[in-house]
């Protein structure tokens, strides 16, 4: 049998791994009106344990993985995923915890999500705190639709919002899911906001700014006051997009910068595992007049007995406002994630909050400053300015040019030397864009080495560029004809 | 040097020199203006070392009442199911829970073939053609759907099912509200949605029509009726399903239904309650939907050398390449608990989720039996059910619980006033049924007395 089989070529019939309880009460016929019953089982593998444990872990040795190596993904933040929250997050009062269960029997689940809605007050810099979105992209949709009931209350019907052509791909689609028409804003010659097309084109029909800083070149809009004033003028709100918060924990804060809404990415700057995908999970911060709007329910604390739960306080889940613009999601929230960036900030404390972003970007500058050697700078040009926050656009254009490999084949031959590549063709404007974060946690050897890699590659290009261009040469599969996958979609097991 | 990071004096030395800076400080200095620097530490506890973290996370475990410190019956949308060791072995492999999204298809094999078999279980389980490979969880997935629909027909009226999950129908509530589409309930009659008011609700301008198997309150409902019915109304209204996928396992599958698009929350398939999430949402549809459904979807091709492999595929449907176009916002989705969802349905096979779902069906038969027997305590409705069920209490739902909680069992959910919502799960036994029958009883006729007195 191939390696590539899938589980539901492998097994025979009759082979299983489930056990299955006996009926131990009276058995009763027809329960179940036979126009509801399902005639044919639903063609699952019949497989045994060992069967499925072999498949499951022979596929995760196709993986890379963080814990295998060095992953610099741009506006990913992969950095070490500490195993006590895994630890934490399995223990039985928390893992076998129902979300319906009554407050007065959850008060160290809504204590623990209170201490992180405060804590993430105090890094964001605003004072209410929704730890309900899932991931990045939904809590970008609680800000718009934040935005929207804002603009209602106040009898505003507003039709725009204003993205940087450096945004995420995820900010666009979410202004449209919201309702509303999206306007992009141009980028200066230095990387950050356009600010003359920015009040060109913050008009009264302009409802929100949505604006990540550092951006997505890596580059800290110095004129951020300017713009939060030019957009507050126009009656619009300024949202934080958090991606790149890990480049500025402690050292400065949206609400300080004049924001209105941020939202968090726990899988990002808090280590919330990545999960080949997720999990995620996406709270927001906003200011005291968004408030108001937050998503029910909230979580409320008064003073309770000792009675009531062993602490001093007593929390709660409430609906606190008629303003809200209701639920965003089943619950209370993705709460295992809750408790693994709990356990992550309790661990650093503010210091260690500060010392993680300062090494952060401590490590993207040297790792800049070593891809600026010999060989190297000339084929691979920082994009914009000559430092860098947490994360750096490089642009493989000359690269392209001159040794005839693009961006794509330097990430697939990274591949071939045991690295995962950076972020590729994103942001759009820089032209064979590498997207490079290396994160807080991987040491001066490990930067090292890696440049070491990409100096590697590009001599070897300039020798024969076709190992580049056909490279990767050790993974599990070579390059993949993705165009014919789009063209005849398969996209299940056929049976 | 902090929890995590690594550099030490010597090193700080050398890479200042090589970027050619004093200090750190320095980097801040020249790229973030002062009017905006934090002058002042962070007002956050200080960090603590490892096992003062896992002390006080132990501590507030402690003070959590979970579903291995009672009998607990609690349902509505999570259920308490057992999780396999083998779950947990996996979830846990480095090589599973590091890396991310399979931008590098090269090296994430792994990961792109645990989804393509993925989409084949929920295909299979739903009987519909195309799986996407996972959304966020439950109620989110049905407001999705309802944009999915908004897109393809234009249309903006959507008629919801009083049957749905309450999280379900206020989710779509928002989510409607901000793309412009209004939400019309309609009435449940005997426990399920009431046909006669749902045909009348179904107008030419209806975009969608939502309903939950079984519904909220435990009852099967007429899928394929409600379905057909809404299709002669307007014929290229979208059928949106949201079902319990363990159900599945001995309910008419949606795709034999009529429905469009069938949804759900995937908690049940391996994934554990923490306390509401991560878990995920599944999402299904018939083949015309396949270019407008959201999220990742993983397919089958070759490489350059002609060996089997599998990629993101259809992602000119998604937003980091149509943006603004794109069909939804969603990124980070829920991989590793839909991993949790495809070895949890193999674990159990192909006889096993059906055996899994007449043990539910018999079990919670004799609770709803054994519970309508007591007095001041009778079915909220008469409808089939596969593992919850609804009922009416001549007493204070909450004060119920709350007395039966003080004897080690939650009995379920309290609704209302006097409605309480029961779910069983293969960790319930008939011991354990009969336990909540006797304290139940007990509460229930306490708290008559109570008011009697």
């Amino acid at each position: 049998m191939s390696d590539t089989a899938t589980i539901f070529e492998k097994g025979a019939p009759g082979r299983r791994a489930f056990v299955c309880p006996e009926v131990d009460v009276p058995q009763v016929d027809g329960l179940l009106p036979d126009r509801f019953r399902r005639s044919q089982p639903a063609r699952l593998p019949e497989v045994s344990e060992p069967e499925i444990v072999r498949h499951y872990v022979n596929l995760s040795k196709k993986n890379f993985d963080l814990d295998s190596g060095f992953y610099p993904l741009g506006s990913c933040t992969m950095k070490h995923n500490p195993r006590l929250h895994e630890r934490v997050a399995a223990l039985p009062g928390h893992a076998r915890l129902h979300p319906l269960q009554s407050p007065a029997h959850a008060q160290g689940a809504l204590e623990l999500m209170w201490n992180l809605e405060r804590s993430l007050s105090e890094i964001a810099g605003l004072p209410h705190v929704s730890l309900q979105p899932s991931a990045g992209s939904h809590g970008e949709l609680a800000g718009v639709l934040l935005t929207k009931a804002f603009h209602a209350d106040r009898g505003d019907t507003r039709t725009k919002v204003l993205t940087p052509d450096t945004a995420h791909g995820t900010n666009p689609a979410t202004v449209t899911m919201a309702g509303y028409t999206v306007v992009k804003v141009g980028t200066n010659p230095d990387g950050g906001v356009d600010l003359e097309d920015l009040r060109a084109k913050a008009d009264d029909d302009v409802a929100c700014l949505m604006l990540t800083n550092p951006n997505t070149l890596g580059v800290f809009d110095p004129n951020i006051k300017e713009i939060a004033e030019i957009v507050h003028a126009a009656g619009a709100t300024l949202y934080y997009d958090g991606a790149n918060l890990n480049a500025i924990m402690g050292l400065t804060r949206p609400g300080d910068m004049g924001f209105d809404i941020v939202h968090f990415n726990l899988h990002k700057s808090f280590t919330q595992p990545h999960g080949g995908g997720g999990p995620g999970s996406g709270p927001i911060a906003v200011s005291e007049r968004m408030a108001p709007f937050l998503m029910n329910p909230r979580i409320v604390r008064s003073k309770g007995t000792a009675a009531e739960g062993g602490g001093l306080w007593r929390f709660d889940l409430r609906d606190t406002s008629e303003k809200s613009i209701g639920r965003l999601r089943g619950f209370q929230g993705n709460y295992g994630c809750f408790v693994r960036s709990y356990a992550y900030i309790r661990s650093l404390g503010a210091e260690g909050l500060k010392d993680a972003s300062e090494t952060a970007v401590l490590n993207a500058n040297y790792l800049l400053a070593r891809l600026k050697g010999e060989g190297v700078a000339d084929k691979l040009p920082l994009a914009f300015g000559e430092l860098c926050m947490h994360e750096f656009v490089l642009s493989g254009s000359p690269m392209k040019r001159e040794l005839g490999i693009k961006t794509l084949d330097l990430a697939k031959r990274l591949l071939d030397h045991g690295y995962h590549p950076p972020t590729v063709y994103f942001p759009l404007l820089v032209d064979e864009a590498l997207l490079v974060e290396p994160t807080e946690t991987e040491t001066k050897e490990t930067l090292d080495a890696f440049a070491d890699a990409i100096a590697a590659i590009l001599k070897e290009a300039a020798d024969d560029p076709e190992v580049a261009r056909t490279a990767p040469h050790t993974t599990p599969v070579r390059r993949l004809d993705e165009a014919a996958a789009a063209k005849r979609p398969v996209i299940r097991q056929p049976l | 040097m902090s929890r995590y990071t690594a550099t030490t004096a010597e090193d700080l030395r050398a890479m200042l020199e090589a970027i050619g800076v004093g200090s750190v400080d320095e980097l801040f200095d020249r790229q973030i203006p002062a009017a905006v620097r934090l002058g002042r530490a962070l007002e956050l506890p200080a960090g603590m070392a490892e096992q003062d973290v896992y002390a006080h996370l132990r501590e507030l475990a402690s003070r959590n009442t979970s579903a291995e410190d009672e009998i607990t019956f609690l349902g509505a949308g999570m259920y308490d199911h057992y999780v396999p060791a083998i779950v947990d072995m996996l979830m846990g492999r480095s090589e599973f829970l590091t890396p991310y999204t399979p931008y590098q298809p090269e090296v994430s094999q792994g990961n792109l073939q645990v989804m393509f078999e993925y989409q084949t279980a929920i295909s299979e389980l739903t009987a519909l053609p195309v799986s996407n490979a996972s959304v966020y969880e439950g109620p989110s997935a049905v407001a999705s759907a309802g944009y999915l629909a908004r897109l393809a027909n234009g249309r903006s009226r959507f008629v919801a099912s009083a049957g749905l999950h309450p999280h379900s129908l206020e989710t779509l509530r928002t989510y409607a509200r901000g793309f412009g589409a209004e939400v019309v309930e309609v009435p449940l009659a005997d426990g399920v949605t009431d046909p006669a008011a749902w045909a009348a609700a179904i107008d030419t301008d209806t975009c969608a029509v939502f309903v939950q198997q079984p519904n909220f309150y435990g009852a099967v409902e007429d899928v394929a009726a409600l379905s057909a019915a809404a299709k002669e109304a307007v014929d290229d209204v979208v059928v949106v399903g949201s079902y319990d996928p363990i159900a599945l396992g001995i309910l008419v599958p949606p795709g034999e239904c009529g429905v469009d698009v069938c949804v759900g929350e995937g908690q049940p398939l391996g994934n554990r309650l923490d306390f509401g999430g991560p878990s995920f949402g599944f999402f299904a549809a018939t083949e015309a939907y396949l270019r407008r459904m959201p999220g990742r979807i993983a397919g089958e091709t070759t490489d350059v050398d002609g060996k089997r492999g599998f990629v993101l595929t259809l992602q000119t449907r998604e937003q980091h390449i149509r943006r603004e176009k794109a069909t939804s916002n969603i990124c980070t989705a829920q991989a590793l608990n839909a991993l949790a969802g495809v070895v949890y349905l193999t674990w159990l096979g192909r006889h096993g989720l059906v055996e899994l779902g007449e043990l539910l069906l018999q079990r919670t038969h004799y609770a709803r039996e054994a519970l309508t027997a007591l007095d001041g305590v009778e079915a909220l409705h008469p409808q089939p059910v596969v593992r919850e069920f609804a009922l009416k209490l001549s007493a204070p739902a909450a004060k119920v619980v709350a007395r039966c909680q003080e004897q080690g069992v939650n009995p379920g959910l309290a609704l209302e006033d006097d409605v309480l919502l029961v779910a069983i799960t293969e960790q319930r036994s008939r011991a354990d049924i009969d336990r909540l029958t006797e304290v139940l009883g007990a509460a229930v006729a306490a708290e008559r007395e109570a008011v009697h007195a």
